[in-house]
């Protein structure tokens, strides 16, 4: 259902100088590597070649330039530890990080929070003055003694270090040894400090580097494996994803035997180099150990997309071509159950959403991964970019954005801001930060970290939401009453501009 | 197959469908290795006891849910009320993403603030060139009128020298020489937001009034709020009430415009605030006055240097509160308190009596910032209530002294305990040990509400789970009224919900209450 359009490469190119001749020249020479327009795709796939998306990535924010970035703490407790479920993650610091991260990013799960499961929880060592002049070990192995006593059923422990920790010499790796020993529990130390690194993503390696040291190739676990059995890596379960994913992949006869890392336990990652195959959905956070496994135990593991039917079709059929012809027979019988349903579902919206215009400002797998859901729809991408992605997250890109898309990486609120009051696209999907801006000049807007507190948007099921979800953003009366009736305003006029 | 085009189930009610039940239930058998139901149970009822409670009061180290922010945020929001002004945070820029996002999910505004972007190379090596390009960045970019400049922790870890720093980013032409650039040193690893709010405030008061004469302007006021979420609500109904009483008054720090600007095809990066040239008169006030006293010990005592009168209040709520601060205001000014605010008063007594006998021998749990817990036990008080647990996870020893002074003073007041330090994990032990009918706080309370099943109020930031309430006032008789009502809808939805079960407890399901 691959839809054909073009975007106006003429003009993104004009917004792009326009926007860098406000910059001081240093700033503008910096930000201009990381602005482009998508060259389009005839040549997509062919190896060496220079990306059709080209833009330098994975590099240190601009100072004072409103980057919308976070640090790898946030990649590491926020994204990669924070949702496994039945460990204790504590925030090694002052309060502050575990604070703003606590229970934000809708890691779904069932527990007796509290008791057995502990994410949406703050465990802090709320640093003080003291602890910054003499070390924090003597507390942290107290914390853990503490954690022990008040959460029993705790499977094991993380220490999630804020920037204090690397700066002021603590050795979280030794009371981390000493206390897994003497408690005969996992504690996993990671050195995720804010300063590490350019944005999230370095913590999401650290975080994965922990699991391979620290949860890994320990004592040999006992768990009888089968022919089907594939981990689910990349899948936060945000809003539900990961359900709304597992269905499926139970259904065309897989067996998921661990999920990383929404709802996820400590036994489903210790055991999963057990797997045959893993399969990766938010590459950007996870390949580092999907890589690991392929390596030291010879896992294979590939990517795919539940976003959308065409791309959830596709993925279904390469991920069954890899188990033969049950499951391939298997997987066709479900793509053709739920074929009715994506009928229904793109009946319904299409009419309501063909021919909108989306602006995406994400980060992960989701400046590409969404795309051709939206095009499932009948809507078209003018501009996308990624917070902290890599240049291989923008070769993939390659494959889905069209000629003349504006791609901006690590994107300042200056930026964003001009090009959506320039473009006027009819939704812009990105993160709270962007949210309130958007809405205030008119622009329907969508939450695509969070779902805007809906979901999930993975697999069928959540295909409808996403739709629906989309069509209440942008068809909502709410944006037709901006406009004081007694004064004359200059919005249509610019919208017509736009056109 | 659950999920169909005419009725469009999202999480809530898709997950409850039979084939995710069943799914999850497998999930759990086959795969995460659960500990056995009754083990869960059995923990889960052990830490409703006194013996779990004493293990958890007792803990010397671990913080669980804490009911505080760190101080960069305070200065964030601090900076948010001043005209046109950009927060400028030095240290690692995730902490940014994350004053921001905590913000706007309370306010659902826009909140604009930008990071020196520190990494490895200047925790090594400091981070002046951030300080430097940062400046000029900024300056170009958004058009401020001032940059107010604080720290993360990373910054004061590794002892930056802030005032060196732009000095050197001036001199390098980041900002023109004249160009206003406050700043304050905020680190997280000491106090909470309230201080790094005292500390931004102060900053900017140091920089515009620094080496500068007074000339007292008598009868004038300048009235600091603090840190407070529902800015948008109290400093517009304060306005209101000073207007009526025809007072010369500044707010320092006035973020209500700011935290709520209109939508009209216009993204406002800046609205509002405090005037650069009031803040400089405002050194010439008879008096300042400070809305909440833990907010504000340090930027009072600065205002004290120039002979200012001051006088602090603890979020002036309920109504001995509004009284001693209409009468402070009418004291330091000279002006009346008119009769239309008598009447507004009156009106707030007749609600309290209209419905004093659903509010008498309530008992409440209140947590939250000092300042306003001290306020919210002294409003419930006057309706009769009990305060049983205040609770402040950033209160002080002096707080804790103030608290027992107040309950000590009502009878309604003598079973009260007051917990300064502690967090919502003890909380939690409290209300299942020592339980009460009411829960005053902010939505991270909604997990006590779930598992104690004592109904939450939500009265301060943050307010991630309902709109709009931080656009009304709590302070003021007016507010009075507002907290009044949210109050008593808490408990009568909670009765009618215990009552309605058809032909059983219906009986007393009235419709007239």
């Amino acid at each position: 259902m691959s839809l054909d359009y073009e975007n106006d490469s003429a003009f993104h190119e004009e917004l792009i100088t326009q926007v860098l001749s406000q910059y001081p020249n240093k700033a503008a020479k910096r930000r201009q590597k990381h602005l482009s327009v998508a060259t389009g795709g005839e040549e997509v796939g062919e190896e060496g070649q220079i990306s059709e998306c080209d833009v330098k990535s994975n590099i240190k924010s601009i100072p004072g330039v409103m980057t919308i970035r976070g640090c790898a703490y946030a990649g590491s407790k926020g994204v990669v530890w924070g949702p496994v479920k039945d460990m204790v993650h504590v925030s090694h610091g002052p309060v502050g990080c575990g604070q703003y991260s606590w229970s934000q990013r809708r890691n779904y799960y069932v527990g007796t929070t509290g008791i057995d499961t502990f994410v949406t929880m703050q465990f802090t060592s709320d640093f003080q003055e003291k602890d910054i002049v003499f070390g924090g070990d003597g507390k942290l192995e107290k914390i853990i003694d503490e954690i022990e006593e008040l959460f029993p059923l705790s499977k094991g422990i993380t220490v999630q270090s804020e920037c204090p920790i690397g700066l002021i010499g603590d050795d979280i790796e030794a009371v981390s040894r000493k206390k897994a020993k003497e408690l005969e529990k996992t504690i996993v130390p990671v050195r995720c400090e804010g300063f590490r690194g350019v944005s999230q993503s370095l913590g999401h390696h650290i975080a994965n580097d922990a699991i391979r040291d620290w949860v890994f190739g320990k004592d040999e676990v006992e768990f009888e494996t089968g022919a089907y059995d594939v981990n689910v890596v990349g899948d936060y379960n945000i809003g539900g994803d990961a359900w709304a994913s597992r269905i499926l992949l139970e259904e065309i006869g897989l067996r998921v035997v661990g999920n990383w890392s929404g709802d996820a336990t400590l036994a489903e990652m210790e055991r999963a180099p057990k797997a045959k195959l893993n399969l990766i959905h938010c590459y950007r956070s996870m390949n580092y150990i999907c890589r690991h496994m392929e390596e030291k135990y010879g896992i294979p593991w590939m990517e795919y997309n539940f976003f959308g039917p065409s791309q959830i079709e596709a993925s279904l059929r390469n991920i069954a071509k890899h188990f033969g012809p049950t499951i391939e027979e298997r997987a066709e019988r479900v793509i053709a159950k739920y074929q009715p349903l994506v009928d229904a579902v793109v009946d319904k919206y299409w009419p309501r959403l063909q021919g909108k215009r989306v602006m995406l400002y994400v980060g992960g797998l989701r400046p590409r991964h969404v795309i051709t859901a939206y095009e499932d729809l009948g809507m078209q991408i003018v501009g996308t970019g990624y917070e902290f992605g890599h240049n291989d997250d923008y070769q993939r890109t390659g494959h889905y954005a069209k000629k003349g898309t504006l791609i901006y990486d690590d994107a300042t609120s200056y930026e964003l801001d001009k090009f959506i009051e320039r473009i006027r696209p009819d939704l812009v999907g990105s993160g709270i930060k962007e949210k309130y801006p958007v809405q205030k000049m008119g622009i329907p807007f969508r939450q695509m970290h969070s779902w805007d507190y809906s979901g999930p948007y993975h697999g069928y099921d959540g295909f409808a939401i996403f739709a629906r979800d989309m069509d209440l953003a942008i068809n909502n009366p709410v944006w037709d009453l901006y406009d004081a009736p007694w004064k004359k305003t200059t919005v249509p006029a610019e919208r017509l501009a736009a056109e | 197959m659950p999920q169909s085009a005419e009725k469009i189930l999202d999480h809530a009610p898709l997950f409850r469908e039979p084939e995710y039940r069943q799914m999850l239930a497998e999930k759990k058998l086959n795969f995460e290795c659960p500990h056995a139901e009754q083990i869960v149970t059995e923990q889960g009822e052990h830490t409703k006891t006194w013996e779990y409670r004493e293990k958890n009061l007792a803990r010397e180290a671990l913080v669980v849910n804490p009911a505080k922010a760190c101080q960069p945020l305070g200065a964030v929001f601090a900076a948010a009320g001043f005209e046109r002004t950009m927060s400028f945070v030095h240290g690692s820029q995730g902490c940014v993403a994350y004053y921001r996002s905590h913000l706007s999910r309370h306010f659902k505004e826009p909140s604009s603030a930008v990071s020196s972007s520190m990494t490895e190379d200047a925790a090594v090596f400091g981070g002046l060139k951030n300080m430097v390009d940062g400046l000029a960045n900024t300056y170009a970019l958004y058009d401020p009128k001032m940059i107010a400049v604080s720290t993360t922790c990373m910054a004061e870890v590794i002892g930056d020298d802030l005032h060196g720093f732009i000095e050197n980013a001036r001199t390098e032409g980041s900002v023109p020489p004249e160009f206003d650039v406050p700043f304050a040193h905020t680190p997280a690893f000491v106090g909470s937001h309230v201080d790094g709010y005292d500390s931004m405030v102060k900053g900017i008061l140091e920089h515009f009034w620094k080496g500068k004469e007074r000339t007292k302007a008598a009868g004038t006021i300048n009235i600091i709020p603090g840190f407070d979420g529902f800015c948008v609500g109290n400093n517009r109904e304060l306005k209101r009430l000073l207007n009526l009483m025809g007072v010369s008054y500044t707010f320092i720090q006035d973020a209500s415009d700011q935290f709520d600007t209109p939508s009209d095809g216009e993204f406002r990066m800046y609205d509002g605030g405090t005037k650069i040239k009031d803040v400089r008169a405002a050194l010439n006030a008879e008096a300042t006055l400070s809305l909440q006293h833990y907010n504000t010990r340090k930027t009072l005592e600065y205002c004290r240097e120039f002979e200012q009168a001051t006088a602090s209040f603890h979020y002036p709520l309920g109504v001995k509160a509004t009284d001693e601060f209409l009468m402070k205001v009418s004291e330091v000014s000279g002006k009346e308190i008119p009769e239309t605010i008598r009447l507004e008063r009156g009106r707030l007594i007749d609600a309290m009596a209209d419905s004093q006998s659903w509010l008498h021998g309530k008992k409440y749990a209140i947590y939250g910032d000092p300042d306003f817990v001290y306020a919210v036990a002294r409003f419930v008080m006057e309706t009769g209530g009990e305060p049983i647990h205040c609770l402040a996870t950033n209160g002080t020893p002096a707080w804790e002294a103030e608290m027992k002074e107040l309950l000590a003073a009502s009878p309604f007041g003598k079973d009260a305990q007051v917990w300064a330090g502690k967090d919502l994990w003890a909380m939690r032990s409290l209300l299942f040990t020592e339980p009460v009918d009411l829960l005053i706080g902010n939505s991270y309370g909604k997990y006590l509400e779930r598992d104690t099943g004592t109904p939450l109020v939500r009265l301060m930031f943050p307010i991630f789970d309902r709109h709009h309430h931080h656009r009304f006032p709590l302070m003021g008789y007016q507010g009075g009224l507002r907290v009044l009502t949210t109050i008593l809808d808490k408990i009568f939805d909670k009765l009618d919900r215990e009552s309605m079960q058809l032909g059983v407890t219906d009986y007393s399901y009235d419709l007239t209450r």
